[in-house]
């Protein structure tokens, strides 16, 4: 009789905790959504989004510049970060002998434990002096790219680690079935463990791109925070990199301090943009997880 | 006298300072059908997975005397095309997770046939030679995963084949399935020794005595080395065995 009414208890003690990281998600979406309400209305949803002014004294509100900050950023760190990251994680998993593994894994780790606003220091006080060193006129070292290299480290672990155990969880059995049949190691490593392990090295490739969509504070300090839409400097379309931008979490942080009236509901809007960019992010993660489990069976 | 494949001269392997192979002297026969009996633990899939190198990938494992194919000493040779010449199939069904066709294409892409039509050729030949061509022909791009484990396994020794071997090694390839797959397992093997010499390891005796040609018994010794006790025709080794110990063990004494 005790025992049931224990059960009961508990039943209901975790569907409470269950329920209420629920509840927290949609009370933040809601709470978001409605403060970003006025603005919308007012300034019009799509003139907000392919707005490329953001002059909060003059009542003109595109996020458009910042939101090719956050995407170009983003797509900055990809490109450094995660061929980085990947080859951490087969390093890790398939290569380092255990003691190599066990010096660089815990080094590797720490690099997340690393609070984002020393990244920001390190960023301002190393990265950026010597990308100023770049002769291209209108370079001031703070950046895109200053940025991306930043995020790229900053999402290293994340993705490593996810990787990693991706890697690890790959059956032995099929390394083996592909040494007896004469491929070497790394032909075994490229054409059958990193396939089977390709969606959850998709995944920790998401999670990082997530993580790296969300960063504040580290940005604010290395990318310039001029809200302009980014463009090349020189005839070179990769000279956009040495241009300074805005992310749309920066712009949230750098003015909400001060914002009132539609302004404060403008940010708020920035925030709601940012959310769903993340959650389709994570969807279109999801949608070519299936994909590629489809893809096992290839053509 | 049958053309002999493989041979082992005083071979002796140790794990670190254990020895778990005690100068094993073997001559396995050409396109016959030998198996390797004994209790759990007496050696003989260490002994199988030293034809083709397989316990290197332990750390600390050390040979001595030597192991030949064709004359040849396998430790001279490259691992890569010593694995090519003697393949292996695995205790459980091990098939990659990719179709059907990839599976078997595997070994001979990566052996540099990049030809679409000379793999289709392979895979078809190698399938058929496999007695699974039938059953998968119209579904050679669905995953291999839906099969069940007699296809499998039938699929593992078709990506063997399709290497061409001269050698199959089989790690009690039938321990994981039913008796309907296990049937039809050994009914290839039958059909698979006209063009390669196979070395099975079986828990099974009826196994051993049902599909092979050549038998040899294995068992430790006091020091927990495996020895081969006993080696001949299966006919002889089942019905009048020199060795009191595969006496004892074929007719379920011990073990």
């Amino acid at each position: 009789m005790k025992k049931k009414r224990v059960e009961g208890v508990m039943k209901t003690v975790l569907l409470i905790s269950a329920l209420s990281s629920v509840t927290i998600v949609l009370l933040i979406g809601f709470f978001t959504v409605k403060e970003s309400l006025p603005a919308f209305r007012s300034i019009g949803c799509w003139s907000m989004l392919s707005g490329k002014v953001w002059r909060p004294g003059q009542e003109s509100y595109g996020i458009m510049a910042m939101i090719a900050g956050s995407g170009l950023v983003t797509l900055g760190a990809a490109v450094i970060g995660v061929p980085l990251a990947l080859g951490c994680a087969v390093f890790l998993a398939e290569v380092a002998p255990g003691w190599v593994a066990g010096l660089v894994r815990p080094s590797v780790e720490l690099l997340a434990g690393i609070p984002s606003v020393v990244y920001g220091l390190f960023g301002m006080v190393v990265l950026v002096p010597a990308i100023r060193g770049i002769p291209v006129p209108g370079n001031t070292g703070f950046g895109l790219l200053s940025a991306s290299i930043v995020l790229a480290v900053m999402i290293l672990p994340t993705i490593a680690g996810v990787a990693e155990t991706a890697l690890r969880s790959v059956p032995r059995s099929y390394y083996n079935g592909s040494l007896a049949l004469g491929a070497t190691r790394w032909e075994t490593v490229r054409r059958v463990t990193i396939p089977a392990a390709r969606s959850g090295i998709l995944s920790a490739v998401v999670l990082g791109l997530g993580r790296a969509l969300g960063e504040t504070i580290a940005m604010i300090m290395v990318i310039g925070n001029s809200v302009v839409m980014p463009e090349p400097l020189t005839d070179n379309p990769l000279s956009v990199f040495l241009s300074r931008a805005r992310t749309l979490t920066g712009n949230i942080a750098v003015e909400i301090s001060y914002a009132t009236g539609l302004h404060e509901s403008a940010l708020f809007a920035t925030g709601t943009v940012l959310f769903i960019l993340i959650m389709v992010v994570n969807f279109s993660a999801r949608t070519l997880l299936k994909a590629g489990a489809g893809g096992e069976v290839s053509r | 006298m049958d053309q002999i494949r493989l041979k082992t001269l005083d071979y002796s392997l140790f794990y670190g300072e254990f020895r778990a192979l005690n100068r094993i002297n073997l001559e396995i026969p050409s396109n016959r059908i030998t198996a390797f009996i004994g209790p759990s633990g007496c050696g003989k899939s260490t002994l199988l997975r030293s034809f083709n190198r397989m316990n290197e990938l332990i750390p600390g494992v050390r040979t001595e005397g030597s192991v030949q194919l064709d004359g040849g000493d396998i430790f001279r040779e490259d691992v890569v095309s010593l694995r090519k010449r003697v393949g292996m199939v695995f205790q459980k069904p091990n098939p990659f997770p990719k179709s059907i066709f990839d599976n078997v294409a595997y070994g001979p892409r990566i052996h540099g046939v990049r030809n679409r039509s000379r793999l289709a050729e392979i895979a078809e030949e190698s399938l058929s030679r496999a007695a699974l061509w039938d059953e998968v022909k119209d579904q050679l791009h669905k995953s291999a995963m839906a099969l069940s484990g007699g296809q499998q396994q039938r699929l593992c020794i078709a990506r063997a084949i399709a290497v061409k071997p001269e050698v199959i090694l089989m790690d009690e390839p039938a321990s994981a399935l039913d008796p309907v797959a296990t049937v039809k397992i050994e009914e290839l093997m039958n059909s698979l020794k006209k063009n390669y010499t196979i070395v099975i390891v079986t828990h099974n005796m009826q196994q051993a005595a049902r599909v092979s040609d050549f038998t040899a018994f294995l068992l430790t010794d006091e020091n927990r080395a495996g020895n081969v006790i006993e080696f001949g025709p299966t006919d002889r080794i089942f019905t009048s065995p020199t060795d009191r110990r595969t006496e004892d063990y074929i007719t379920g004494r011990f073990g």
